[in-house]
């Protein structure tokens, strides 16, 4: 299994590669993926052009930042879902489950109207979405899961009904509701490495939970006896899921599902282990964004589509099929 | 080596145990019996730290336990509880392995799967180390759950009706593996409702009614007709089995007729 395991993870590993090239080939100025390989690798290494400037500024100033975006951000909003999904124990969590999304989307509702920058309010109003969340629902110095969710869910719809208002109240509501269906279209170098940053460190703070996590999926008490300090650990994984998820949303909108299937996909491939399941979630989570963004800016000549949509469109008949394939309980 | 003082606990206005005091020194199998909701399985949670008293003391080894930190307490104390069920694909050996977590830091090492392996051996799940969880019968699970707490290399087994939905031959099995744990110098204490299993099994027997300890003391000390009247309010009949040289307990029952 852990070999299985281990050759998935380096196939993933390929394919995102793979992925990233082809992809930054892709778009209404065709280049072929090879001049893409070579202008990519021209940064690190001399290579004689056989291309335009024209080409270059394509390939490093507008496709490859919202290829890279997109990777990063499909990365977070799968590692984050596979944290939850693990840490709540519940087949329905998301990254956006305790009320995230509806507290980056109100911060994004209100930095529009106020003409604020959208990156930075919609991540803060994410961070002190979660702050209140976890807050109200300690009890007794402990935090109950099921209390966690249903605080989740109240201060998420409480949240919503603003940013429907301010929707309904604005003079040109837009620029909202298509930042709330969630796209890649403002990327730019400034946000990648912004967002790689927060991501990687998020990313990794989580990997080096993989086994608490595991422990925990034996149940709380369980985990107590074999000596693991639960609620430190919710602490843990809640604070860098909601560190990488405020990271992707503020930069890409309400991107759906990714966060949702990817980690459930990649269960029924290589098990429950989060040793192997979180490196998994976040190759194949990259991958999937990759694609669907790249699929949601070429379908059509004159317009993008918002990725958001994209990624249930395509990803949600997947998942049927997987549940339908197999026949056994979804979650175990 | 485990001296519990005093121990109140309560759930909230509703007191659970009252001023229990027990110790234990290694090797002892000590069992705790009493009815439904006597406040056996609070009291073996007290002990793991997770029930926290609200007075009184529980000392391993000269330690406060309250003064320990969780990943302390698992070294020392390891439960097996009443219904285990796991519904994540994970293999006998991960589960076994989970054991050592209070050992481990990041990844495990050859020491610790050298354990787990012992103990599965010692078990006798070995032969399932690849088979997934979620594909075993109640005894086999059951097993797999103890080889994981001897995998704490623990100073104090502690076992909430470890045989309770188990068939006869897998109950004996369990306790046979538990019992040797015990005579290498392991304090076991099981909560126990086969009476007979208790007076067979154990070297000191505990008996609770309403969170109150009643009777504690060997076998025979503590399995008389008035204890067992007064904690299970039922009238028992007490024979002594030559073959085993211990204590048989019969509840005396009515003729059917008569019911």
């Amino acid at each position: 299994m852990a070999k299985f395991g281990k050759s998935i993870i380096f196939v993933l590993g390929l394919l995102l590669i793979i992925a990233i090239i082809t992809n930054t080939a892709i778009g209404s100025t065709n280049i072929s993926p090879l001049i893409t390989a070579k202008i990519l690798l021209a940064r690190y290494f001399f290579i004689e052009p056989t291309w335009t400037s024209s080409q270059e500024v394509i390939i490093t100033n507008i496709r490859l930042p919202r290829v890279l975006l997109g990777g990063f951000v499909g990365a977070a909003l799968s590692t984050a879902g596979c944290a939850m999904q693990g840490l709540l124990k519940n087949p329905m969590a998301d990254p956006y489950i305790i009320g995230m999304s509806s507290g980056a989307a109100l911060g994004a509702s209100i930095a529009f109207m106020l003409l604020l920058p959208v990156q930075v309010t919609s991540f803060v109003m994410a961070v002190i979405t979660i702050f209140i969340v976890y807050n109200i629902s300690i009890i007794g110095g402990k935090v109950p899961i099921d209390t966690l969710l249903l605080a989740g869910i109240a201060v998420g719809s409480f949240l919503a009904s603003i940013t429907s208002l301010i929707i309904f109240l604005a003079q040109s509501p837009h620029q909202i509701i298509f930042w709330l269906m969630g796209g890649l279209w403002t990327a730019n170098w400034d946000k990648v490495k912004i967002t790689a940053i927060l991501v990687t460190i998020g990313i990794v703070m989580l990997y080096r939970y993989s086994w608490k996590l595991n422990v925990m999926l034996l149940g709380e008490e369980e985990a107590q006896y074999l000596g693991v300090n639960v609620e430190h650990v919710k602490q843990y994984v809640l604070v860098f899921s909601a560190l990488i998820t405020a990271a992707a949303v503020s930069v890409s909108g309400i991107i759906g599902f990714v966060g949702l299937i990817i980690p459930h996909i990649m269960r029924i491939l290589v098990g429950p282990d989060h040793r192997i399941l979180f490196p998994a979630s976040t190759l194949a989570g990259a991958i999937f964004l990759i694609l669907t963004d790249t699929f949601a800016r070429t379908i059509m000549d004159s317009v993008e589509l918002p990725v958001g949509v994209v990624t249930a469109m395509f990803g949600a008949p997947f998942f049927i099929y997987l549940l339908r394939k197999r026949r056994d309980n979804l979650y175990a | 080596m485990l001296k519990i003082k005093d121990l109140n606990v309560s759930y909230g206005q509703h007191q659970v145990l009252e001023k229990i005091g027990l110790s234990a020194v290694k090797g002892e199998f000590i069992g705790i019996i009493g009815p439904n909701g006597s406040g056996k399985t609070t009291l073996l949670k007290t002990i793991t730290n997770v029930l926290k008293p609200t007075s009184g003391t529980i000392m391993i080894d000269g330690t406060n336990i309250e003064k320990m930190k969780s990943n302390e307490i698992a070294k020392n104390v390891a439960v097996v509880s009443q219904v285990v069920s796991i519904n994540f694909e994970f293999t006998v050996k991960d589960i076994v392995l989970m054991g050592r977590n209070p050992y481990i830091k990041s990844s495990e090492s050859v020491e610790d799967i050298n354990i787990a392996n012992d103990m599965m051996k010692k078990t006798n799940i070995h032969f399932l180390k690849k088979r997934l969880i979620t594909r075993l019968s109640g005894g086999e699970l059951q097993r797999v759950i103890i080889a994981r707490a001897l995998t704490q290399t623990p100073k104090i087994l502690l076992l909430d009706e470890p045989t309770s939905h188990l068939d006869i031959t897998n109950q004996i099995e369990i306790l046979n593996l538990v019992k040797k744990a015990s005579t290498k110098g392991m304090v076991v204490i099981a909560v126990m409702h086969d009476l007979n299993l208790a007076a067979y099994y154990c070297n000191k027997i505990c008996l609770l009614r309403d969170g109150c300890l009643i009777s504690t003391g060997t076998p025979r000390q503590v399995l008389t007709p008035s204890n067992i009247e007064v904690a299970f309010n039922l009238p028992i009949e007490v024979m002594h089995n030559n073959r085993t040289n211990s204590l048989y307990v019969m509840p005396i029952l009515e003729p059917l007729n008569e019911i």
